[in-house]
């Protein structure tokens, strides 16, 4: 294990832990760059959509990771990113307008939720953002004019100073761009942790009592972790929108909101790369259970095409597993191995023990 | 004379969702966690009764099927509290809410796999009986889900109210530890109130098949009957009923008198503001720490 002495405050917060962490992330940067020239076009558009998902899920980790706030209805925000950036590309805007301009228009819608939904504690606030879910789905039946209605729309394409940016006529450019904007929000999202705002985001988490001890407005510090979470995933949703081209309500359904729960806890909650990791595994895994399903059907002649609703079922035993085994997550899961490399044979097993806790009421406020 | 038809229609599918949010609330009261799977647990129960009362699969007569349903779903509640809920005992609240939807989709896929996806349908001997009382028709399947609501909320009461293992789980939902301490064994307790939630799922997800054909996504019907426990506020057995009564005949007058999309909006529109007005639900519990 490398000891790094901290001679500085900056040096304690800084955002990599030393050089060798620094470069690491470079090299991944530049992989990812380069990855259009290393694969396929099915791949590449896989490699898309997952980074899609992790820009998604980071959104949610926000919420759900970092301030404690469960939501269950984040597709709605995802729905409301795509058709405004759609509504606003269709009226002459240019993405590089319309793309912020729909992020700002779901955190503000969703920071409008917050005011009345963090008065409300953990699972009045889940219950509520998935009312707020079924509200925004009907809504987009009923708003035809602007979301189509359920025959649904089709994303204009993209294209920035009159390079093509189209999902299916430039997908190496479109992965560029997705890479870029995801590059962004997760240094954002890593300087924002390190920022006041950030640690009081952890405080109302852990403890909403001794943050408001502490002069952290809670009220405040909740809605805006959540406006900032539903600004992250409408963007998300934009580039969804322009992912699949053409979509209507049902692309936005509620098994959208659980999977992307899927995705932050079975990453690991309040990691940032836990997003990621998660986000590989969702995109992951069908792809997985279709190359089992095609080589058992080859093999042994077993169709399990036959039988209706497997994928979910495994993504179900998968989450339960988890949060059963491994409540950290498979980041969790990566911290625990490393530290036991690093401290062999020192590492005891004991170390990453969870402590059996009481039941906490939240009944008292 | 329409708006009785409507409100009588109402009551009996209110006393369904209001029998779901029953089970909600047996478990929130006992253990201060949420079952998302409970509407997936009605609809399991349904099949189950299903499964033994149909002439084409086991043909037991209708009391009979029903009974033994609710046997093997308090199994399955019971079950599902002792091998897989107790494991994350003490982990924040929501860890037990994804659970649970995880769980709902395996409830949905078991109960897929064994009956199937298309919608079938549970013989009762009071099928398409109709009573007509002044212009009025009343469906007997409507008095039987009213009727069987009241008996069965009474029966929890009585339960609750006047056996020793009632006491104890009233003892335990208020105050865990102090439980503990007495000698309440509140790890059976909860295993026992799971089993008994699954039992009234049963009741619900029957009384709901009476009315209509079922498949294995009727338990998204446990998302209104969430937003009736909510209205209800969330650990009140009686708001639950409530709440579940004023979703019920609510929804058929919205959807007979407002436009459109409204009435399928409504139950959550009703449940948000009720949020927003009094955040604790109708028969709060909440209260306030002083630090």
């Amino acid at each position: 294990m490398r000891v790094v002495f901290k001679t500085s405050y900056d040096r304690d917060i800084d955002l990599h832990k030393d050089g060798i962490h620094r470069a690491r992330i470079a090299v991944l940067l530049a992989v990812m760059a380069a990855l259009p020239f290393l694969v396929g076009t099915y791949y590449l558009a896989e490699a898309t959509n997952t980074l899609i998902w992790a820009l998604a899920g980071m959104g949610l980790m926000v919420a759900v990771g970092h301030t404690g706030q469960v939501s269950l209805g984040h597709a709605a925000f995802l729905a409301i990113g795509a058709y405004t950036d759609s509504a606003l590309m269709e009226a002459g805007l240019p993405f590089v307008v319309s793309f912020p301009l729909a992020g700002l228009a779901t955190g503000l819608f969703g920071a409008l939720i917050a005011v009345p939904a963090v008065r409300m504690s953990g699972i009045y606030l889940a219950i509520a953002t998935l009312a707020v879910f079924v509200i925004v789905e009907e809504m987009v039946i009923l708003l035809e004019p602007v979301t189509g209605g359920v025959g649904g729309i089709m994303a204009p394409s993209i294209s920035i100073l009159g390079i093509s940016f189209d999902r299916y006529g430039a997908l190496q450019n479109f992965y560029w761009l997705v890479l870029t904007i995801v590059a962004l929000v997760t240094w954002g999202y890593a300087n924002l942790m390190r920022s006041p705002t950030g640690r009081s985001f952890l405080a109302v988490r852990d403890s909403e009592v001794s943050a408001r001890a502490l002069g952290i407005n809670v009220t405040r510090t909740k809605a805006l972790a959540f406006g900032l979470s539903s600004g992250v995933t409408g963007l998300a949703g934009a580039l969804m929108g322009h992912y699949i081209g053409f979509f209507n309500y049902e692309l936005f359904s509620i098994f959208i909101s659980i999977n992307l729960l899927l995705v932050v806890t079975i990453g690991g909650l309040g990691f940032i790369p836990g997003a990621f990791l998660g986000a590989i595994l969702i995109t992951g895994v069908p792809q997985l259970i279709a190359i089992l399903r095609d080589g058992l059907n080859a093999s042994i002649g077993l169709d399990l095409s036959t039988i209706p609703g497997l994928d979910t079922m495994i993504f179900s035993l998968i989450l339960i597993g988890f949060i059963i085994f491994e409540p950290t997550g498979l980041y969790g899961r990566w911290l625990k191995i490393r530290a036991w490399v690093e401290l062999f044979p020192l590492a005891r097993r004991d170390m990453f023990r969870r402590q059996k806790s009481y039941l906490k009421t939240e009944r008292m406020k | 004379m329409e708006l009785l038809q409507l409100v009588i229609g109402g009551l009996a599918n209110g006393c369904i969702y209001g029998l779901v949010a029953l089970g909600f609330v047996l478990i929130y009261k006992a253990s201060e966690g949420v079952n998302f799977a409970q509407g997936d647990m009605m609809m399991l129960g349904a099949f189950v009764a299903l499964g033994f009362g149909n002439a084409d699969q086991l043909g037991l007569p209708f009391g009979l099927a029903v009974i033994l349903a609710m046997a093997v779903m308090f199994c399955v509640g019971w079950g599902v509290e002792r091998l897989v809920v107790r494991q994350i005992f003490g982990q924040p609240q929501f860890a037990l809410v994804i659970l649970t939807i995880a769980l709902g989709f395996v409830f949905r896929f078991v109960a897929g796999s064994i009956w199937g996806y298309t919608p079938l349908v549970l013989e009762t001997p009071f099928a398409g009986r109709n009573l007509r009382a002044g212009g009025i028709v009343i469906g007997l399947a409507d008095l039987v889900a009213i009727g069987a609501t009241l008996g069965l909320t009474g029966a929890l009461w009585l339960f609750f109210s006047h056996t020793r293992i009632g006491l104890a789980a009233q003892a335990a939902s208020q105050n865990q530890m102090a439980a503990y301490i007495v000698g309440v064994p509140v790890m059976r307790i909860n295993s026992l109130i799971w089993g008994l939630s699954g039992a009234v799922a049963t009741v619900a997800g029957v009384l709901y098949a009476t009315r209509g054909a079922i498949d294995p996504n009727i338990g998204l019907l446990g998302i209104k009957a969430f937003a009736a426990a909510v209205i209800g506020g969330m650990g009140s057995l009686p708001g639950a009923l409530l709440g579940g009564l004023i979703i019920g005949v609510v929804e058929p007058i919205a959807g007979r008198y407002a436009p459109g999309e409204l009435a399928q909006m409504s139950p959550y529109i009703i449940m948000l503001v009720v949020l927003v007005l009094r955040p604790g639900g109708l028969f709060s519990q909440m209260q306030m720490k002083k630090v």
